[in-house]
C-alpha cells in the first residue's frame, strides 16, 4: 500500500501534475489525484516523510531528468514537475523539522535594482524549488539594502542574483560589496545569471557561481551545497 | 484518404483581376496572330480539323504556321477537367488537385544529368594542427539507375515529399534510348510508393510503362481509377512551336487518358519577351495551345497548365532560376492557371549555385515560400536541385524537406476564433494573479499537439555549423530505413512482361 502511494506520487512529479485538474502528459489523467493530494494520503496513512521526498520526488525527478537529457522532455515538462515538487514541499515544509529531516537549504533570489526583469529568476525559483530548495523569492527592481536585509534576516544559504541589462548588473557588485560591508559575504553564497552575464563577468565582482541558464544554475548551488558540507 | 498537401487560404496574388483577363486576351491574340509554329504534322492536321487556319512555311524542316481561334481555345479550357487525381501505388498517397483550390503539394524533379556526392574529409590547421574541421566537399557526376533508386527511396521517407518526379537522368553503360524509360519508371515505382510523373525519352516505349503501371495497379480499368504515373511533356519551345517528337508523345499520351502536364518553359530575354508583360502573355498563349491540342485529341485528358518560366541571366544568358523575377512569373502563371480553374504545374526551388551552401539556401527558399505562396497546386523542382535545373543532390533534398516543413506550417490558417479568444481569455486573466506571470505551464497541452513549429533539425551545437554533416547523417538514416517494394510476383511478371528492364534492379533476384 505504502510503495503504491509512493509509485503514485513519483509517476505524478514525472506527469508534472499537482491537483486532480491537472492534465498529464498521458491522456485520461484529469481527476485522478495529483502529487499534492496523493501526499495528503501518503502522510495521513502513516508513510515516512523521507520516503515521500527520496523515493516519490526525487526519485520523479530524476526520470524527469533522464527523460529531458534523451530529448522526450521539453522545459515545459521539466517545470511543471518541478512545480508539482515545489508545491508538494510547501506541503512538507513544516513537518521536516519535526521529522528529523534537514532541507537541502534555503536561498534568497532577486532581480537587482532598476532591472525589471523576471522571467529567468522565476524559472530558476521553480527549478530550485523542484529540487527541494526553500526559495524566498524577493521579486524585481529590489534595491541592494532590501537583498542584504534579507540576508541577514533569512540566513540562506545562497543568494541568486538575476540581471538582463548590461546597465543593471553592475548592481550585482554593489550587492556583494554591500554584504562585505555588512560581515554578511562569508554565510553565504552568491550565484549569479541573467542574459548579460558571463563567468568572467562573475569573477569580476567576485560571485562563488555563475549559471548560464536555469538548469545550470541549480547544478552549481547543488555543487555548492556539497562544497560546504565537505 | 489523399495527401493533405497544404491548403494556402488566402494565396499571395501578384495580379489584379483586370492583368488576368489582359494576359488572357493578348494570349488569345498572339494564338491568333501570329499564332504558331508546328513542326508535328499530326497536331497541325488535328488543330486544322477543329478550324485552326494553316499555311506551310518555307525552309529545311517541315513545319506550318497555326493559327488558332479563340472559340476553340474556350471549348477546350471548358472541356479540360478542373480537379485531377494523381494516385499513388499507396492509396494514402494520393493527390487530388483542384483547379479553383490553392492545395499546396510539394513535388521532385526534375531530371538532371548530375548526381553530386558528398563527402566530409578532415582539414588540419596549419598554424595548431590539433585543431580539425570536416568540410563538405561535392562531388559531381553522371547519375545512374542506382542513383534514382537511392533519390526514389529517400524521397519516399521525406515527410514533405507528396509526389515524386524522377530526379537524376539514367546514364549507366547499359542504359540505351530503348530501354531508358521503362527503367527509370520501375526504379522510381519500385522504391517509392508515391505520385510518379515523368517525361519519356522515346515514344515507343510508352505502352510499355503504362502496361508496367498497368501490372502494378490490377489492370487497365484499375490504372484508370488510380493513375499512379503520369507525364509532363515540353511539347512547347519557346517562342510559340511545337516539337515534333514531344508533341507526337503528348498526343498518344492524351490518348491513352492519363494525366499529363503540358509544360513551357520560356527564357525571358531570349526566348521570350525581357518584361514581365510579354512573358507572361506568351507563356499562357503556349500552355493554352498545348491544352487546346489534348483536348481535341480526347476530351476530358486530365492536364495541368504546366509553367516552368524563368528569367536569363545577363552574364551568360543562361537560366537563372534564382532570379527574382522568375518567382514573379510563377506566381503569375498559378494566377492565371487558377483563373481557368485548371491545376497549375509550377517551379520553386531552384538555385542558379551549383553546390549547397549559403547561395542555395537563400535562392530556393526565396522562391519556396513566395511561389507556395501563390497557391499552385503541383509545385515541382522543389527538391534537391541546383544549378538550374542540371545537378541533383540527396543532401540538398533532406535539407529542402526542412524548409518545407517551416513554410508548410507557416501557410497553416490561423486560429482565431471565438473559442480560442475564449481560452486565451481565461488563461491571461489566471495567470496575471499568479506571482511568477507565466504562461508556460499552458504550453505542455499544445506542445506535443503539432501546433508549435519545430526547432531547425539540423542545429549544430554551440557555435559549430553542423548542418550539412547532420542532414548527411539524417540521409543515411532515410536510406538504412526499408522502402516497400512491389511484390515478388508482381515483379515477376513485370520482368516478363516488359522488355529491357535491368535483371539487378529484381530485388529479388539479387536476394537484397
Amino acid at each position: 500500500m505504502q510503495e503504491d502511494v509512493i509509485s503514485l506520487i513519483k509517476e505524478n512529479v514525472i506527469q508534472g501534475r499537482i491537483t486532480k485538474g491537472d492534465e498529464g502528459m498521458d491522456e485520461g489523467m484529469v481527476g485522478q489525484p495529483g502529487v499534492t493530494e496523493l501526499v495528503e494520503q501518503a502522510l495521513a496513512s502513516g508513510v515516512h516523510i523521507r520516503d515521500i521526498i527520496t523515493k516519490g520526488l526525487s526519485g520523479g525527478m530524476n526520470v524527469v531528468g533522464q527523460k529531458f537529457e534523451a530529448g522526450e522532455y521539453f522545459i515545459p515538462d521539466m517545470l511543471a514537475s518541478a512545480e508539482a515538487v515545489g508545491a508538494t514541499m510547501q506541503i512538507l515544509q513544516p513537518r521536516l523539522a519535526t521529522s528529523g529531516i534537514k532541507p537541502k537549504g534555503t536561498i534568497v533570489v532577486a532581480t537587482v535594482k532598476d532591472d525589471l526583469h523576471d522571467i529567468g529568476k522565476n524559472i530558476v525559483s521553480i527549478l530550485l524549488r523542484g529540487a527541494g530548495y526553500i526559495v524566498k523569492d524577493l521579486g524585481n527592481n529590489i534595491d541592494a539594502q532590501v537583498i542584504v536585509d534579507a540576508v541577514r534576516e533569512e540566513k540562506p544559504q545562497f543568494l541568486g542574483l538575476s540581471a538582463l541589462l548590461t546597465s543593471t548588473m553592475a548592481r550585482m557588485a554593489d550587492v556583494i560589496k554591500m554584504l562585505e560591508e555588512n560581515g554578511l559575504r562569508e554565510q553565504v553564497k552568491v550565484i549569479v545569471g541573467g542574459a548579460p552575464v558571463s563567468e568572467e563577468f562573475a569573477k569580476s565582482i567576485g560571485a562563488d557561481g555563475y549559471g548560464a541558464d536555469g538548469f545550470q544554475a541549480v547544478a552549481v548551488v547543488e555543487a555548492l551545497a556539497s562544497d560546504t558540507e565537505s | 484518404m489523399p495527401r493533405e498537401g497544404i491548403l494556402v487560404d488566402r494565396p499571395y496574388e501578384r495580379l489584379t483581376r483586370e492583368q488576368v483577363e489582359l494576359i488572357h486576351q493578348v494570349s488569345m491574340q498572339i494564338l491568333t496572330d501570329p499564332g504558331l509554329i508546328s513542326f508535328n504534322r499530326e497536331a497541325v492536321d488535328i488543330l486544322h480539323g477543329h478550324g485552326a487556319a494553316v499555311e506551310s512555311i518555307a525552309g529545311d524542316h517541315q513545319s506550318w504556321q497555326v493559327k488558332i481561334p479563340e472559340q476553340l481555345i474556350l471549348n477546350a479550357l471548358d472541356n479540360a477537367p478542373k480537379t485531377v487525381k494523381l494516385g499513388a501505388r499507396n492509396p494514402d498517397n494520393t493527390l487530388i488537385l483542384h483547379g479553383d483550390e490553392p492545395r499546396v503539394y510539394f513535388i521532385t524533379g526534375s531530371e538532371t544529368n548530375i548526381w553530386l556526392d558528398v563527402d566530409f574529409p578532415t582539414y588540419v590547421n596549419k598554424a595548431d594542427p590539433t585543431r580539425e574541421i570536416r568540410v563538405p566537399e561535392f562531388k559531381p557526376r553522371r547519375g545512374t539507375v542506382d542513383d534514382l533508386c537511392q533519390s526514389a527511396h529517400v524521397c519516399e521517407h521525406l515527410e514533405m515529399v507528396d509526389g515524386y518526379i524522377r530526379t537524376v537522368n539514367i546514364q549507366d553503360r547499359d542504359i540505351i534510348e530503348d530501354n531508358k524509360d521503362v527503367n527509370k519508371f520501375f526504379a522510381s515505382l519500385n522504391n517509392n510508393t508515391k505520385h510518379f510523373m515523368s517525361g519519356l525519352t522515346s515514344l515507343k516505349q510508352l505502352d510499355n510503362v503504362v502496361r508496367m503501371a498497368e501490372l502494378i495497379v490490377g489492370g487497365k480499368k484499375a490504372l484508370e481509377e488510380n493513375p499512379i504515373i503520369s507525364f509532363i511533356t515540353c511539347l512547347v519551345k519557346s517562342p510559340l512551336q511545337f516539337v515534333d517528337d514531344t508533341t507526337a508523345t503528348f498526343i498518344e499520351v492524351c490518348r491513352r487518358g492519363l494525366p499529363v502536364a503540358v509544360s513551357s518553359s520560356p527564357q525571358a530575354g531570349t526566348t521570350a519577351p525581357i518584361k514581365e508583360a510579354g512573358i507572361m502573355a506568351q507563356i499562357n498563349a503556349e500552355v493554352l495551345a498545348g491544352i487546346t491540342l489534348g483536348q481535341l485529341v480526347k476530351p476530358g485528358t486530365p492536364v495541368l497548365y504546366g509553367s516552368v518560366p524563368v528569367r536569363a541571366r545577363m552574364d551568360t544568358l543562361s537560366d537563372s532560376y534564382g532570379s527574382v523575377e522568375t518567382s514573379q512569373y510563377n506566381i503569375g502563371c498559378a494566377q492565371m492557371a487558377r483563373f481557368y480553374g485548371i491545376p497549375n504545374y509550377s517551379t520553386s526551388g531552384v538555385c542558379d549555385t551549383k553546390i549547397p551552401g549559403q547561395q542555395s539556401s537563400i535562392e530556393r527558399l526565396f522562391s519556396d515560400i513566395v511561389v507556395a505562396m501563390s497557391g499552385p497546386q503541383y509545385l515541382h523542382c522543389a527538391f534537391g536541385l541546383l544549378d538550374c535545373n542540371s545537378v541533383f543532390c540527396l543532401l540538398q533534398a533532406v535539407l529542402d524537406d526542412a524548409h518545407f516543413k517551416m513554410i508548410k506550417f507557416f501557410l497553416r490558417q490561423p486560429r482565431i476564433d471565438q473559442p480560442e479568444m475564449e481560452a486565451a481569455l481565461k488563461q491571461i486573466r489566471a495567470v496575471v494573479t499568479t506571482p511568477q506571470k507565466l504562461y508556460i505551464s499552458y504550453i505542455r497541452p499544445v506542445l506535443r499537439s503539432g501546433e508549435i513549429s519545430g526547432i531547425y533539425p539540423f542545429e549544430g551545437s554551440g557555435e559549430k555549423d553542423d548542418v550539412f554533416e547532420l542532414a548527411y547523417e539524417q540521409m543515411k538514416d532515410l536510406l538504412a530505413r526499408p522502402v516497400e517494394h512491389i511484390d515478388r510476383e508482381t515483379t515477376a511478371r513485370i520482368f516478363e512482361e516488359i522488355p529491357g528492364l535491368l535483371p539487378r534492379l529484381n530485388v529479388y533476384e539479387r536476394g537484397s
